[in-house]
């Protein structure tokens, strides 16, 4: 198991936003999260790479609990969290951007050649280096935040909900590359609203309602039931 | 023509000033939105800083402004960190009295210690000027020195703001502190840095105002300190070129105003300015409505 959170509560005052969630991944895996809007899984993600404190529960990554770390050390760990809305930073160009991605690394070399990587990947942001990010499509926004997700090279990756907001055919390419991303080997947590897209592409899902896992199993087994295919998956 | 002149090079240099402190200002405002009204007396302890290692330990000008601005930075960061980041996430009503106490502290604090008197400052840069257009223009050394060491500051920030890894962090942390953080970037640090900074450009300024206006007491950062507040909210506060832009605009408008309508109405017409670019554009004049991407 990659990581594993046991029994995690979180509340926003008096709000319980989770109530006590419990999953796991393991290492290559792809697992989406599923579920209506304020069901927790932004939440959920924001938990595990410490910019929400936890009110009891443990995550454990790679057998340690990190439900205590700071946000710095989870990064350095090996956890990438790519934000809902994208978050890049407006005001820097596409180069400072995957710069900041890198911030915690000093492996000059390797920076370099994950640059490319990442130019490999996303190729129109190669040609938009030295353009300010906000100045991006919504697509290209997207590739930008998970490039800048990739540069801290991370072991597992938060993607929050990467197809908001995008047509149907840039939601099809920025799937495929999530594929690809880990296909090279790095573990993904998927964050999704587009709950078809999301069990075509993970191994395994879980269904978050409310706060709390509702259903969970393997992503193509979830896509054929029928409970799911009503709640989820517009019928 | 001449008198013209010699006016813009007052104004230049009064302008510099207000572009030093104002800059602190609205480093501090973008990354944590809290207009620190303890700025202005932060150049007055660098004032006193460099009083005391001239007359003191009878160190030159240069030895004393290095100083200045080392003492001030880590008084802005022990600032911060005793009171202004407990109240962090608090209201805004909280945090603009914690920083008018903080003022007050330091302007009383700072009274019981040295008492209220004037002093002078010693002449570290010596009488000598410049003499242009057979004389009739003159350039004091000390407006060369102030406006030369600014310009040298103003590229020093540049440097460090564009180029490293701190300066791109405060950067990040004042566009998007949360996504700054997903980013490995640690917030607390981050904002100690850029108090640091503001707080050495403030107590160099402190240094040049001694040499330059030779007078010093308690209570001097009050009115440039307002003045420079000002100056960066005309700029557009939060934006670096809009703090040097409004601090030598408003330096300049001051002077000139001063020479030719008489200094009587020279703080009107800062307020005046002030008023107008609030009621036209609330952003300053440099300052930008970026609007989110959903
Ligand atoms: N900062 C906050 N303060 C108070 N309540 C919050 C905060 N953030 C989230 N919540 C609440 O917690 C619950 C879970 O929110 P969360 O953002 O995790 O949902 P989500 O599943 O990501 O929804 P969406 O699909 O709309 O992004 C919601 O009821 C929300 O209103
Ligand atoms: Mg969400």
């Amino acid at each position: 198991m990659m990581i594993e959170l046991i029994n995690v509560n979180v509340y926003y005052g008096i709000i319980h936003a989770l109530k006590g969630i419990s999953f796991h991944i393991d290492e290559g895996e792809i697992v989406t999260i599923i579920g209506a809007n304020g069901a927790g899984k932004t939440t959920t993600l924001k938990a595990i790479s410490g910019i929400q404190r936890i009110k009891s529960g443990s995550i454990m990554f790679n057998g340690k609990d990190i439900s205590k770390s700071s946000a710095t050390d989870i990064v350095g760990l090996g956890i990438s969290h790519v934000p809902e809305g994208r978050r890049i930073f407006s005001n820097m160009t596409v180069m400072e951007n995957l710069e900041m991605g890198a911030f915690l690394r000093k492996d000059k070399a390797e920076i370099k050649k994950d640059f490319n990587k990442v130019f490999e990947l996303f190729p129109r942001l190669l040609e938009r280096k030295n353009q300010l990010a906000g100045t991006l499509s919504g697509g290209e926004q997207q590739m930008l935040a998970i490039g800048r997700g990739l540069m801290s090279k991370p072991k597992l990756l938060l993607l929050d909900e990467p197809s908001m907001g995008l047509a149907p055919i840039v939601v099809k390419e920025i799937f495929e590359i999530i594929k690809d991303i880990n296909k090279e080997g790095t573990t993904i947590l998927l964050v999704e609203q587009n709950a078809n897209m999301a069990l075509q592409t993970a191994d395994r899902a879980y269904i978050i309602r409310n706060g709390e896992i509702d259903i969970e199993g393997r992503a193509e087994d979830l896509l054929k039931d029928e409970t799911v295919r009503k709640a989820y998956l517009g019928g | 023509m001449k008198e013209l002149l010699q006016q813009v090079i007052n104004g230049l240099s009064l302008g510099s000033i207000y572009a030093l402190i104002a800059l602190g200002y609205t480093m501090v405002y973008g990354i944590i939105n809290l207009i620190n009204f303890a700025h202005g007396d932060i150049y007055m302890v660098g004032a006193y800083v460099g009083f005391a290692v001239t007359t003191s330990l009878h160190l030159g000008f240069f030895p004393s402004l290095v100083i200045s601005m080392v003492v001030c930075s880590i008084l802005g960061v022990i600032i911060e960190k005793v009171a202004y980041k407990p109240i962090r996430g608090s209201s805004r009503i909280a945090a603009l009295i914690t920083a008018i106490s903080v003022s007050l502290f330091l302007e009383y604090g700072m009274m019981y210690f040295v008492k209220a008197e004037t002093r002078t400052f010693p002449n570290v840069l010596g009488k000598n000027s410049l003499k242009l257009l057979d004389g009739s223009v003159v350039i004091d050394y000390k407006n060369i020195y102030i406006v030369a060491i600014t310009i040298i500051l103003m590229v020093a920030l540049q440097y460090i703001i564009r180029r490293t890894k701190a300066g791109k962090a405060m950067r990040a942390v004042s566009l998007d502190r949360e996504a700054a953080q997903l980013m490995g970037v640690n917030v607390d640090r981050t904002i100690s840095y850029t108090f640091a900074i503001g707080s050495a450009l403030a107590g160099a300024a402190g240094v040049l105002v001694g040499v330059y206006y030779t007078t010093i007491n308690p209570l001097m950062g009050i009115v440039p300190g307002l003045k420079a507040f000002i100056a960066a909210v005309i700029g557009g506060i939060g934006v670096i070129p809009g703090a040097v832009f409004g601090g030598l605009f408003l330096g300049m408008i001051e002077t000139m105003v001063s020479a030719y309508g008489g200094s009587l109405y020279k703080d009107a017409v800062a307020f005046a300015i002030l008023i107008l670019v609030l009621l036209l554009r609330p952003s300053g004049l440099l300052g930008r409505n970026i609007k989110e991407k959903v």
